[in-house]
């Protein structure tokens, strides 16, 4: 209001300049340093909810509830490996380390990921006798950083995963800040005890598909070509990496979205490289097509999985699993309100906290603080993480039953329409009511 | 992503050899290049003011010799074709851009793989030892040749994505690595006039020397001034009338290895592929430095 | 001795030949011979067996070893001794890049000269070598030792974290973080015993030693230009 204008005009806030952006340009003032944060993407992107359904009616059946199967089961490395990989349900827990996660962390996923029939996967720091001893089925990570690579660890693993990138941050390297560099994960990294780990974007000893073929063979060797090998990659340009993959000699190719979690990077990277999970499915499908590779080398979707209708819709576009971070995590107790105090006084609130790279987690999950992660009880944390992939194995179980399905393999993107043009045009599956699929052609 | 190979004759006798010896390298850089393959080979050179060609026709049942008999009739009356595989290498006594104007008219069908004194290239889909077998590569002999296997990273696997590419008269390039700025560069060279039949990161590179070479750079210059203007992963070989170039990228992850003995100078990605020349065990093999251009010229 | 042709066995049979030998047992000398460059030679040993390649080998020759002896009488291609835990390798002639890479433990010895990124993430091996080393030589090197009779190519020790570099030529650059320290007689006499035990003959008194400013040990926007 003034002299010259009696309306009281609201505060407007600008759409570009918003809260956050300002904030941010504040504190990158008052720091000269980038910030930085653990999780995947939170900004709104296109994803599985803007996909549905199309259950049966006339045309289709559906399959009766307990009595009539809907089976779940997936084996994953059957191109070469002499000892594939045979899980129960298509859900596996993503690479995450011992070093991001805490101790009683790591066992509690290990244990409700046995207790499910599924797989745990190491992260960049090593394979720990515990979690060896806890995941009945476990797969061991390669990285740039080789930080605890070791050939009694490749034997020991039930498959070897190549990173190449996570969705995250395609095209960076691990992060691991002092706070986190207790004495044991220093020991077991080679690194001096509380410095901020620098660490190497691309493998030292090999660059390119051409040469990553060369590499596997030597992985192959060494483990008596006995374990399936996946290579991991974020999602950026999934159709070539998926042909490049198949070319070098992958058995299972992995491909996590920008809304895959990391314990600590860049929030510029985390928001701004790399493409949602529901983009990359179709393009990295189509390449396993055009080798005639589909289902013979096996595809791993992963990125900002929530529930059951997720796992179900990235099967029917065409994934033979998916694996989850971030929401094994929160069913562990990431983000409980319980801890709602703390939260405030780390400036944040339950459900927001995303500062894992500080390792003050109130929950004792992404922390090396013994008394934060004595917080954590690891069984009673392992049944919760079981609860939730059974929940979410029932819940995929209702959709494919629903679509007529004896096993959650046989969804298809016929059975799925799209809400919003973007969505349809990803996914390649008509705007819901229409048989309009935007921007066929191209791959 | 790809397998490369060079190799230069120093001695005479080598020459009767060269498409053999070639084709072996080529082979064992199957591996890592299983999509396509091509070689360059230097030999015949032609005289007084005639020019060679390699074309290159998709329709496999192409009438090669009605083509013969239009050029005598409307260019030369000296015109010689032999049929290599899905290629032909023809020898018209005219000058290059009388002969590439007519072709452009009369049989834009044709792809022009290469053109020169004593170049030709033969390029094609498929594995090494199929490619060798349909150009019957191992009965050639010449000074020179080099060779590529490829691994499609981003574009088509087609004939003409396929390498070697050539970049004018007697020139020729192949690339093992991934440029990460040939789009804008692309855009930059046409507006140059520089023409382009891929989307393949390789052509770009192959323009761009082009474009050098007839702004007046030498070789070197030209390779110089690209360690500014290309960027990403590369190790480059080039052919030449009368040898060839080996360079690498700054940063020269993409691995490469010379070997040279009394008869000879050889290139490759990998070692394996020298070990089935005569004398490798005992050459002296070494590996080019990042950003340093290493050259061989028959005097 | 064990003489093993790989030019009538597979690789398959020759690394699950010498993988396979058993503690204690008494075949103990193995001989390859017609490497003609191949991949992955020798790799993910694990008992203290002494192998001979003779010939030049392709990328890996000996990587993930544990105790066994290896030893080339040629050139090696990338990644010899890659990860390497333990034991020895020794080559007579070049190893071209990623010598060493990552290595943890054990010893590499290389003759002649090796390319780019000689010892890159190294994490407890020691390497020793008679000539030369290429640029980004030691990069992110954590722990372990590089001796370099000849020169060191550009930014030697680029990120390095607690390794220990000896140089007895010329440095044409160091990387970020890689300073020149002080030898002292404790250091000489560190520099002998890994000269001696890699059995290359050089004198310590030519060489200077390069390690960790330790300014990048934790992030400060003051050090904004060396990333």
């Amino acid at each position: 209001m003034s002299a010259s204008n009696p309306i009281r005009m609201p505060p407007r806030r600008s759409a570009s300049f918003d809260e956050y952006a300002i904030a941010e340009i504040q504190r990158a003032a008052a720091t000269g340093i980038y910030d930085i944060r653990g999780g995947g993407a939170k900004r709104k992107l296109p994803g599985f909810d803007d996909l549905l359904f199309l259950g049966a009616s006339v045309s289709r059946y559906p399959l009766e509830g307990y009595r009539e199967k809907c089976a779940t089961n997936v084996t994953l490395g059957t191109r070469f490996a002499k000892k594939p990989i045979e899980l129960k349900i298509p859900i596996t827990i993503a690479g995450m380390s011992f070093g991001a996660l805490s101790g009683p962390a790591k066992e509690a996923l290990g244990r409700g990921a046995t207790a499910m029939g599924t797989s745990t996967t190491t992260g960049d720091g090593g394979m720990t006798p515990e979690e060896r001893g806890h995941s009945k089925t476990l797969v061991y990570q390669y990285l740039p950083s080789r930080y605890g690579m070791n050939p009694d660890d490749l034997r020991k693993a039930d498959a070897i995963e190549i990173v190449i990138g996570q969705g995250a941050k395609p095209g960076g390297g691990g992060m691991l800040l002092g706070q986190k560099i207790s004495p044991r994960v220093a020991k077991m990294r080679n690194l001096p005890e509380g410095i901020d780990q620098r660490s190497a974007c691309r493998h030292p000893d090999w660059t390119g598909p051409d040469d990553l073929e060369i590499k596997i063979q030597e992985l192959r060797e060494i483990t008596n070509w006995e374990k399936p090998i996946y290579i991991k990659v974020g999602a950026t340009r999934p159709y070539y990496d998926v042909t490049l993959a198949v070319k070098a000699g992958a058995d299972v190719v992995v491909v996590d979205g920008m809304q895959g979690g990391t314990a600590a990077t860049q929030e510029i990277f985390i928001e701004h490289v790399g493409i949602p999970t529901l983009a990359a499915i179709r393009p990295a499908v189509q390449a396993l097509l055009d080798l005639d590779m589909h289902r013979k080398v096996q595809l791993i979707v992963s990125g900002g999985i929530r529930n059951g209708a997720d796992v179900a819709k990235a099967l029917a576009l065409g994934a033979d699993a998916v694996a989850i971070g971030t929401a094994a995590l929160i069913a562990l107790g990431d983000n409980d309100p319980k801890w709602e105090a703390e939260y405030q006084k780390l400036g944040t609130t339950a459900g927001c906290y995303d500062d894992w790279h500080e390792g003050l987690d109130p929950a004792g999950i992404t922390t090396q603080n013994p008394e934060l992660a004595a917080r954590l009880d690891p069984l009673k944390a392992s049944r919760r993480l079981a609860n939730y992939l059974a929940v979410m194995t029932m819940e995929m179980q209702i959709i494919a039953r629903a679509c007529g399905k004896s096993h959650v393999l046989n969804l298809e993107p016929d059975d799925l329409v799209a809400l919003t043009v973007e969505s349809a045009a990803m996914a390649r599956v008509p705007l819901a009511g229409t048989s309009w699929i935007p921007g066929q052609g191209g791959y | 992503m790809c397998g490369i190979v060079g190799l230069f004759t120093k001695t005479p006798k080598l020459q009767s050899r060269l498409g053999d010896y070639l084709s072996s390298m080529l082979i064992e850089m199957s591996d890592r290049g299983p999509d396509s393959a091509g070689v360059a080979l230097y030999r015949n050179p032609t005289t007084g003011g005639a020019t060679k060609l390699s074309l290159f026709a998709a329709d496999p049942n192409y009438a090669w010799s009605t083509l013969q008999g239009e050029l005598k009739k409307e260019l030369s009356d000296k015109v010689t074709l032999e049929l290599r595989g899905s290629h032909a290498v023809v020898v018209v006594h005219e000058a290059f851009p009388v002969i590439q104007a007519w072709l452009a008219q009369h049989h834009p069908e044709l792809d022009i793989v290469s053109a020169g004194d004593t170049i030709e290239i033969f390029k094609e889909k498929g594995l090494p030892k199929d490619v060798v077998d349909r150009f019957d590569l191992r009965h050639v002999s010449g000074s020179h040749a080099l060779g590529h296997t490829r691994m499609a990273t981003e574009s088509a696997v087609t004939t003409e994505h396929s390498h070697p590419f050539s970049t004018g008269m007697d020139l020729c390039l192949v690339h093992n690595g991934s440029l990460s700025n040939h789009n804008r560069l692309r855009e930059k060279l046409k507006r140059q006039g520089i023409q382009f039949k891929t989307d393949n990161d390789t052509e770009v590179g192959a323009g761009y020397l082009a474009w050098r070479l007839r702004e007046g750079d030498t070789l070197e210059e030209a390779l110089t001034n690209g360690f500014r203007d290309l960027d990403g992963f590369y190790t480059f070989a080039i052919g030449t009338r009368d040898g060839f170039a080996v360079v690498r990228d700054p940063i020269a992850c993409k691995h490469a290895v010379l070997a040279e003995t009394d008869d000879w100078v050889a290139m490759a990605t990998e070692y394996r592929a020298i070990a089935v020349l005569p004398g490798a065990d005992h050459a002296n093999i070494w590996e080019p430095k990042p950003g340093t251009i290493y050259a061989w010229n028959h005097a | 001795m064990t003489l093993l042709d790989l030019s009538s066995i597979t690789l398959r049979e020759l690394n699950s030949r010498l993988q396979s030998v058993a503690a204690g047992s008494n075949e103990r000398d193995f001989t390859v011979t017609n490497p003609e460059g191949a991949h992955s030679i020798a790799v993910g040993l694990t008992q203290p067996i002494h192998v001979t390649v003779e010939g030049h080998t392709g990328f890996y020759c000996a990587g993930m070893n544990q105790q066994a002896e290896i030893l080339v009488k040629g050139h090696v291609g990338p990644g010899v001794a890659e990860n390497m835990m333990s034991g020895r390798v020794h080559v007579t002639g070049n190893a071209s890049q990623a010598a060493g890479a990552t290595g943890q433990g054990g010893m590499l010895v290389i003759e002649g000269s090796a390319a780019s990124r000689c010892g890159i993430s190294m994490k407890g091996i020691d390497i020793v070598v008679g000539g030369s080393v290429g640029h980004m030589s030691a990069f992110m090197a954590q722990s372990g030792a590089l001796v370099v009779c000849g020169d060191a190519g550009s930014s030697l020790g680029d990120s390095i974290y607690e390794a220990r570099l000896y140089v007895a030529g010329s440095v044409e650059s160091l990387g970020s973080d890689c300073v020149e320290k002080q030898m002292t007689q404790h250091h000489k006499e560190k520099l002998q015993r890994l000269l001696d035990q890699a059995r290359i003959k050089a004198d310590v008194k030519r060489f200077r030693r390069y390690g960790s400013a330790r300014k990048l040990y934790n992030f400060h926007v003051d050090n904004v230009d060396a990333y």
